[in-house]
């Protein structure tokens, strides 16, 4: 590259972003340590590629062909992308052409939402209600909260316990008297921060009964529940995430039942014109080699993954004696644990974690960096400090007992010290944001 | 060289505090960056201009982390800052004082909530990309030193530090020129080389501080008086606005009787008064401060020191002539060999010993040998 444009001092903008030191980005691909953590915990952040959707997405990336298209290498990868979603139509017990592929699970939720709003108030503009569960992922509560604010929506928040179960007799009463109103329901599957597990066929039956639409964030949950090919039907809408479950990040799926959501984005007309765009074949097939192993392996996975959480559960116990398990009172998934640490600050006892090499969450953090404090733990109606001293940690399908020895060795030092810091932090915390 | 610490380098996203960082991590020291979030609605707008607060400063901060190998987090000070800072500015503007809102960050935030927490986690020392020298003494004090840059020099609104929190700071580039550190910025391969320095009040990117005063505060009326006549020349429509020494955007449309410029030379904010006068009335003889914090050396009655007012003032020769009290609420008075224009309450005063700061205070009053009372 030209060197002389990077030394010309003053107000000039940096040099074109993908070079770097006179190297093209291809030459410096390999950044200077290799991550590995000695122990991750964050799988419901993203979990490890599994080696057979690294196969099927290099076996097919190699090949041209674009599934829209009409010759011979577009039939060819057209039928790649077909084979993929009846493999995954199968996994999940539904039909191939209800399965329409997305750039993951907050795009799968965010069509679901606004897709099926606009739907509903397009037949009848009365219907411009919403009903939500608080403890949503951003993906749904963030789409809710732009239809309010820029649609004419309003919504109405279902009453969830301290476990984060949603009251269902509330749900039942509500729409008793105002289905008519209603566009959708929007309750998930399990929960990303506290992985519990809402009786969602519950969910869908009250739904069926008052004729109301029903959207279900199953990002968390498709590698666990409920088991090989017997899918719920309940739900009008299904939001899947592949690299949940050991597919690349940048694919998902939204499953649908008897209804067409609209489309947010315009364009080709793929995915029966629910979502422009071209299909991403090689990310296709790897979603569903994933899902293949996942299902395959659920049972076994289930039952050693209980395993490790009990492991881990008591090895936080043994390391912080005081240490509160979030969800004590509700089935939950075998993979996530949700702990709050008395006198630490989250962010502090991350970081301290983190020098450690343990890899592990505090829920979701803003655009910048921030760790956000959980709107989940707040609808649970955990005080201040029990959800700003809470970590999320996440087991995965290749998790194992080194990765709880990892967590057990660093945690004492680590809680010790982010205490001594809370007891000198003279200033007050930020607040939580509380939802709704 | 110094043993190996373990230093939180604070990133702003800009050049300097990035070649800071990179000098500790040459130095030996286990680095962590730390870049703080000051707002709880960060701008999403991709400024280039800017030097803090932005999502682009955080990214840029973030990927300074990444060249350097070292392990980067955000902190997030909104409310700190919200609080300690922003609070203060306003209310300082209300009381009619004009405050230095970058001196109330590096004492209460930067080299404070920073500093605690850092050390809190572990650690023993904040380092920044301020341009500013310390001197580690025989005896084991640290005194801070004009930076080798005179454009540069930072060293004013460090003069708020005290030695305690000294002794936790470091300033690896005040012994060079900025032209040196972006040079070496961009041999370091760091993206941020070129990137414009910023000047403004990071809070108030637009620069439009009576602006942003107003929809902070709202309009709060008075009028405009003549110094030397009495006479009303206008009205504004508040007097956080106007600051002593100001002379553009007055508001006034009567012309001056003698066609020479007025200044603003008093801002009552009780009668929500603004003062306008000639320039002579602006002349400072000897200027008093409180909240007086030594950085090094106390300072000692009757020496000649250097006073400055403003970040990049220049420095006039002053004889300390009183130190009352102590602690927090000490408080200390200068005499100056020549008069100074246009010095406002809240401004921070600084000596210095030659070029080694000796500390700072607020300044709550000031007299003048042709006015007859402080004000």
């Amino acid at each position: 590259m030209d060197m002389k444009r990077c030394e010309v001092s003053g107000n000039r903008h940096p040099a074109p972003l993908h070079m770097f030191g006179g190297l093209a980005y291809a030459s410096r691909v390999n950044p200077s340590q290799p991550m590995s953590a000695d122990a991750y915990l964050d799988h419901a952040a993203t979990t490890p590629i599994r080696p057979a959707a690294l196969a099927a997405w290099a076996q097919n990336a190699e090949q041209v062909g674009n599934p829209s298209s009409l010759h011979n290498a577009g039939r060819a990868s057209r039928r790649v992308v077909e084979e993929a979603r009846e493999a995954i139509a199968a996994n999940l017990g539904v039909r191939p052409n209800d399965v329409v592929f997305t750039s993951g699970g907050t795009e799968a939720d965010n069509i679901a939402i606004k897709g099926l709003y606009w739907r509903a108030i397009a037949e009848n503009p009365g219907t411009s209600t919403l009903v939500v569960s608080p403890t949503e992922h951003h993906a749904v509560l963030d789409a809710v909260t732009w239809l309010v604010d820029n649609q004419g929506a309003s919504v109405a928040w279902i009453p969830v316990d301290s476990q984060g179960l949603l009251d269902l007799g509330w749900l039942s009463d509500y729409l008793a008297v105002n289905a008519k109103d209603v566009a959708l329901v929007a309750a998930m599957w399990a929960n990303n921060e506290t992985g519990v597990i809402s009786p969602i066929d519950t969910v869908a039956e009250l739904c069926a009964e008052y004729g109301v639409a029903l959207h279900c964030d199953a990002v968390q949950s498709a590698a666990w529940l409920p088991g090989p090919g017997s899918w719920l039907r309940g739900p009008s809408a299904i939001a899947i995430s592949g690299h949940k479950f050991g597919a690349p990040v940048g694919i998902g799926a939204l499953v649908l039942n008897g209804v067409t959501p609209q489309p947010l984005t315009h364009g080709g007309g793929q995915e029966i014109d629910i979502r422009s765009g071209t299909v991403a074949t090689a990310l296709i097939a790897a979603m569903a080699a994933a899902l293949d192993e996942a299902v395959r392996d659920q049972a076994a996975d289930v039952a050693r993954l209980s395993g490790l959480t009990r492991e881990l559960t008591a090895a936080l116990l043994t390391a912080v004696p005081d240490v509160v398990i979030n969800i004590s009172d509700a089935q939950r998934l075998p993979t996530i644990t949700s702990a709050s640490f008395p006198g630490c600050k989250a962010d502090s006892l991350l970081m301290l974690l983190d020098a450690a090499n343990v890899a592990c969450s505090a829920g979701s953090a803003c655009t910048s960096g921030v760790p956000r404090p959980s709107h989940v733990l707040a609808a649970m109606g955990l005080s201040n400090d029990r959800a700003t001293s809470s970590l999320r940690f996440s087991l995965g399908w290749d998790s194992s007992s080194a990765d709880i020895d990892a967590l057990a060795s660093a945690l004492p030092a680590a809680v010790a010290r982010s205490r001594q810091a809370t007891s000198r932090a003279t200033l007050p915390r930020s607040k939580v944001r509380v939802r709704p | 060289m110094t043993a190996p610490m373990r230093v939180i380098a604070a990133m702003s996203g800009g050049v300097d505090s990035a070649v800071a960082a990179a000098r500790a991590v040459d130095a030996g020291h286990d680095v962590v960056g730390v870049h703080l979030a000051l707002s709880k609605n960060p701008q999403t707008g991709r400024d280039e201009g800017r030097g803090c607060c932005t999502l682009s400063d955080a990214r840029d901060a973030r990927r300074s982390a990444d060249i350097l190998g070292i392990p980067f987090y955000v902190w997030d000070m909104a409310d700190e800052f919200s609080e300690e800072v922003l609070d203060d500015f306003v209310a300082e503007y209300q009381a009619g004082r004009t405050p230095n809102p970058c001196m109330r960050c590096n004492e209460k935030i930067k080299f404070a909530a920073v500093l605690d927490r850092a050390i809190a986690l572990g650690f023993d020392a904040v380092c920044t990309g301020h341009y500013a020298q310390v001197v580690e003494e025989a005896t084991g004090e640290r005194q801070m030193f004009r930076a080798v840059d005179p454009d540069k020099d930072q060293s004013y609104v460090l003069g708020v530090l005290t030695e305690g929190q000294l002794a936790h700071s470091m300033f690896p580039l005040g012994d060079s020129l900025k032209s040196q550190v972006r040079q070496e910025a961009q041999e370091r391969g760091l993206l941020v080389a070129n990137k414009p320095d910023s000047y403004d009040i990071c809070f108030i990117p637009d620069g439009d501080t009576a602006g942003w005063l107003q929809n902070r505060i709202g309009s709060a009326p008075g009028d405009i008086v003549d110094a030397e006549t009495g006479e009303t020349l206008g009205q504004h429509e508040g007097a956080y606005a106007y600051t002593i020494g100001q002379r553009r955007g007055l508001g006034v449309k009567v012309a001056p009787r003698d066609g020479k410029p007025r200044y603003v030379v008093g801002v009552d904010p009780q009668s929500r008064t603004v003062t306008l006068g000639p320039p002579t009335l602006l002349n400072v003889d000897s200027i008093s401060a409180t909240n007086v914090r030594w950085t090094g050396r106390a300072g000692t009655v009757a020496n000649s020191y250097f006073a400055q007012v403003r970040a990049h003032g220049d420095p006039v020769q002053a004889v300390l002539t009183a130190i009352e009290g102590d602690g927090d609420d000490a408080a200390m008075t200068v005499e100056l060999a020549e008069p100074i224009r246009g010095v406002a309450p809240g401004q921070s005063l600084v000596i210095y010993d030659g070029q080694r700061v000796v500390g700072s205070g607020t300044i709550s009053s000031t007299g003048s040998l042709s006015r007859a009372s402080p004000r």
